[in-house]
């Protein structure tokens, strides 16, 4: 147990020193954010009834570059060859090391959503709203991330793969995780429903995700 | 004669050269006599001649989905058994199974023009045939970004099985969005029962196709054992040049 709480501080504070670029996502996200209205025109209306959809689309696009340094760091230095080597089981490496990854570059982007939903005309319920579900949502983006990330990582490949290798994966998460902002903020629809198979989907990527990004980390590295 | 005897390349071959020109001919067979039931098929009543296209169109969609079940099994193979021919089974199927869910997709499209005046409609159904087609893509992509053979397998089979649990739950998402979304826009080919004069063409098309892709799946992997035998030869040779 030490020694994945070892790993998560270390990860951590790896992400958060400098070279670590976890906070370049946030700066990523209001970014992306900033852009949209230059592309869909200044309307007001307009931005308030797409703003959940560009704000998950933006933080689904800033974790997915975040995602790219999960492993190759340390496949560069070697410690991921100590950490296959070690006694702790690879699985609950990988989600330690995906948990670590989630506080340090997920949690500053939902940190990031109330000021982004100032710009894009978003009321306080409606920013909370999309908030709460990008807090149920974004572990389910890191968790199948990281197979991806895992895969990238064998082939000394990353980028544009990971990309492509994930996006399809994280759909579901988008719908769901859009449709819950909507059905809070203006849907007839109840939140509970698609709230609660947000959060279903979370769940089963905390349990799928770190078995496959094991491995693939097991088969592709020796 | 079990799987395990196939493990030999050389008796693959072997095999697969006598069996090849049978399957082929049977193909050929079945799909000529659906093709003819499918054009003597009497038209729909409500749609014409433009059902027909359902008897390209089904075939190719339950392949789109049937291949990737064969994938899945070859990624045990390769991660669980180990089997040396299971990853270029899987190689071999990724882009056969693209292709029938493009015309899947095609054939789909072709059909909604005259009947829902439009090629393409979020429908949950195509939607989600679609999110199949990028995840074939991305299969291929992922073949094609390593040029060691082994390392790539490994890394496809896993994807592959991912994609196998995930299928399912972007199938139901979509739904769920769809009818989020546009609840009973689109018309559907009927709820009725099929015909039996639509239903027999329909089934001799669906086994002809099958036929096809084991036909095409076999000839592919020969294509790959054998591309992989000139690769290391022509290695051998460029190390015997060096030394």
């Amino acid at each position: 147990m030490t020694s994945l709480a070892a790993l998560i501080r270390r990860d951590i504070k790896i992400a958060l020193r400098v070279g670590g670029g976890a906070l370049i996502g946030v700066l990523f996200f209001l970014t992306v954010t900033v852009l949209m209205p230059f592309a869909i025109g200044p309307d007001l209306a307009l931005l308030t009834r797409l703003g959940p959809a560009i704000l998950w689309l933006g933080a689904l696009l800033a974790s997915l570059l975040t995602l790219d340094r999960l492993f190759t760091a340390d496949h560069e230095d070697g410690s991921l060859d100590l950490i296959l080597m070690g006694r702790t089981p690879l699985e609950l490496a990988c989600a330690a090391k995906a948990l670590a990854h989630w506080i340090a570059a997920g949690v500053p982007l939902i940190a990031a959503t109330p000021v982004l939903g100032l710009l894009l005309n978003l009321d306080a319920e409606a920013t909370s709203a999309v908030a709460l579900t990008l807090l149920v949502g974004t572990p389910a983006l890191t968790f199948t991330g990281m197979i991806g990330a895992a895969l990238a990582v064998t082939l000394h490949r990353g980028g544009l793969l990971l990309a492509v290798l994930v996006l399809p994966l994280s759909i579901p998460v988008l719908i769901f995780g859009v449709a819950a902002s909507q059905a809070a903020i203006t849907g007839p629809m109840s939140f509970g429903t698609p709230f609660s198979i947000l959060c279903a989907l979370s769940l089963v990527s905390l349990v799928v995700g770190p078995f496959a990004a094991a491995a693939s980390l097991r088969h592709g590295l020796d | 004669m079990t799987l395990i005897d196939l493990a030999n390349p050389t008796k693959f071959l072997s095999l697969t050269a006598r069996a090849l020109p049978w399957l082929a001919g049977a193909t050929a067979i079945l799909l000529l006599i659906g093709f003819y039931q499918a054009a003597m098929a009497p038209d729909d009543y409500q749609q014409g001649a433009t059902a027909k296209i359902m008897f390209v169109h089904v075939p190719n969609a339950w392949l789109a989905m049937f291949v990737w079940g064969v994938m899945s099994i070859a990624a045990l193979g390769t991660l669980v058994w180990r089997h040396p021919l299971a990853d270029v089974a899987a190689k071999a199927a990724t882009p056969i199974g693209a292709a029938f869910t493009f015309l899947a997709l095609v054939t789909g499209s072709l059909w909604g023009r005259p009947m829902w005046g439009t090629y393409w409609e979020w429908d949950a159904r195509m939607t989600s045939v679609l999110i199949l087609f990028l995840m074939y893509l991305s299969l291929m992509a992922l073949w094609r970004a390593v040029d060691d053979p082994s390392r790539a397998a490994r890394a496809a089979a896993v994807l592959t099985l991912v994609g196998a649990l995930n299928l399912p739950i972007i199938k139901f998402s979509v739904d769920w969005w769809n009818t989020l979304h546009q609840p009973a826009a689109v018309l559907r080919l009927g709820g009725t029962s099929l015909d039996k004069a639509f239903l027999i063409p329909l089934l001799v098309m669906a086994v002809g196709f099958s036929l096809l892709f084991v036909t095409l799946h076999l000839a592919a992997m020969r294509n790959e054992i054998l591309r992989r035998r000139v690769r290391s030869l022509q290695m051998m040779q460029a190390s015997q040049q060096a030394a």
